[in-house]
């Protein structure tokens, strides 16, 4: 079905998308690849008057290497993530998120900032910033700020964007020598979203976890660190045991609602697996055993 | 009454200009607007990939992105792939080959998620060409023989090479 009509904009700087977003509070929208809010509108599950598309500014789509991190423009599509030698390198825990994204042609139009800004907890991308720790440059009327991956997602389709603000940039440091991570992914078919996914990022000492960030996708109203899991790993060996009552701490705090990619029980079930295969590939790409 | 936009799309090596309603798609502007009917329209829901056509060199879903976003971009559509020759394009040929296609409704988009898949790697593997049609839906085949078709096809592209890239731009107003 076609969307319902609005008046579309294709501005070539970043300046004009803020003035028009501010100039019709809450009616503008961004339009960056499409692929999250085309399919809403095509289903008439939302109307939006204005449209602001990002495709005719140059500039938005870069992945470079800083001396302590990783840029990444907005409007850097997935796959160029997915194919991306210096985030398999550096990141592979992104890498693993991008290769089972979609299918690989909702890939190649879908961006990393349309993914963050829609804030669907079922989204792959929010979790494995939040477990990497990674700052977003958003821009608006006001000037320019910087947003923690924690403190952006704040509810379902809710972010601590405003009304005319824009995010420009996601900006991911590097962590220590020992630092691994891993995110795993269940799901039924390639274009279904996860039935449950986690992000775990860790640090080791020795076979000891120094640092452990953990998120998760699709089993909570929004997408956010547990950190009651986290601490069964801090300061500890990461023996089975460990990483098996880590496991069922991710299980038992999360918020899963029974529908038709599963029941609630099932989806916990499902979260201790793969859970406890994260913590695994996290810890062998980190260097431990 | 919305306003009406100006677009410009070179449409397999032809300019296409148009004054059309922002909320048309790109599946619906190939189809009605250039009279391209090989793109076909499947789930109209991003699932199903009969709408594949390449924007730019990348596979997409043409139901899922508006005619205006194709704005001074190169589109090739399953009749791109063998225009102005007498041969079919070698990934045509390997479908007919191999028999890769039964109802014909997944076949354009099939043809041209795999052109995509050839054109960026060599000695293609089964696996990633699972991977590469995943996002392509086929109801009759049941895949195996679509999996034949692109491992010959990735041969024939090797021997034969790619006809299309000596496509002259022609510009016309539709
Ligand atoms: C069949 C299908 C399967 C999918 N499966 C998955 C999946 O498994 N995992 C997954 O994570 N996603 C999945 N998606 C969603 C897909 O990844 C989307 O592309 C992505 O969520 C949105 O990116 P986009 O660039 O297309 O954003 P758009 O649809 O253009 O925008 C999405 C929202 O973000 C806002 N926005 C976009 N860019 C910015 C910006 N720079 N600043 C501020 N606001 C902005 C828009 O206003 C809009 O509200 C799927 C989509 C489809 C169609
Ligand atoms: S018609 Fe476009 S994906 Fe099915
Ligand atoms: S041949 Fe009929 S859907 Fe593929």
């Amino acid at each position: 079905m076609n969307p319902p009509t609005f008046e579309y904009f294709a501005p070539t700087g970043i300046d004009e998308v803020i003035d028009i977003l501010a100039k019709y509070p809450g009616e503008a929208k961004i339009l960056a690849g499409g692929q999250s809010i085309l399919p809403l509108l095509k289903s008439r599950i939302s109307s939006i008057p204005y449209l602001v598309s990002l495709s005719e500014i140059k500039g938005m789509s870069y992945v470079v290497e800083g001396k302590d991190g990783v840029k990444i423009g907005s409007m850097t599509i997935d796959s160029d993530l997915e194919n991306s030698d210096l985030i398999e390198k550096r990141f592979p825990i992104l890498h693993d998120a991008t290769k089972q994204l979609a299918d690989p042609l909702v890939r190649n139009v879908g961006t990393i900032g349309g993914n963050l800004s829609h804030a669907d907890p079922a989204n792959d991308l929010p979790a494995v910033m939040i477990s990497l720790g990674a700052r977003f440059t958003i821009r608006g009327k006001k000037g320019s700020r910087e947003v923690e991956a924690r403190d952006f997602f704040m509810d379902t389709f809710t972010t601590a964007l405003e009304p005319d603000e824009i995010l420009t940039e996601v900006y991911i440091p590097f962590w220590g020598r020992n630092s691994g991570g891993a995110y795993v992914k269940f799901k039924k078919n390639t274009w279904n979203f996860s039935v449950a996914a986690v992000a775990v990022q860790l640090e080791l000492d020795g076979n000891t976890c120094k640092k452990a960030q953990i998120a998760t996708t699709a089993v909570s109203p929004k997408s956010g660190r547990v950190e009651s899991a986290e601490k069964h790993l801090v300061g500890k060996p990461l023996t089975d045991d460990v990483i098996k009552k880590a496991a069922e701490e991710v299980a038992a705090s999360a918020e899963p609602v029974t529908d038709s990619y599963g029941s609630e029980e099932y989806k916990r079930e499902i979260l201790k697996r793969i859970t406890r295969e994260a913590i695994k590939k996290a810890i062998s790409r980190a260097g431990g055993n | 009454m919305v306003n009406k936009k100006h677009i410009s799309i070179t449409i397999n090596g032809e300019v296409k200009e148009a004054e059309v309603e922002p909320r048309m798609l790109l599946a619906h502007f190939l189809r009605d607007q250039a009279g391209l009917t090989g793109t076909h329209i499947g789930c109209d829901t991003t699932n199903c990939g009969a709408c594949t056509v390449i924007m730019d060199g990348k596979a997409v879903k043409s139901c899922t992105i508006l005619a205006v976003q194709a704005n001074g971009r190169k589109v090739l559509t399953i009749e791109g792939l063998s225009k102005g020759r007498e041969k079919l394009h070698p990934v045509q040929q390997s479908f007919v080959d191999k028999h890769g296609l039964q109802c014909g409704y997944c076949t354009s988009g099939m043809i041209l998620t795999s052109y995509w898949l050839l054109k960026n790697k060599k000695n293609v593997t089964e696996e990633e060409i699972r991977e590469a049609i995943s996002g392509n839906l086929c109801r009759c085949t049941g895949y195996d023989n679509i999996i034949d078709s692109v491992k010959d096809a990735s041969k024939k592209m090797e021997e034969e090479g790619d006809p299309i890239e000596e496509q002259p731009e022609i510009k016309v107003r539709a």
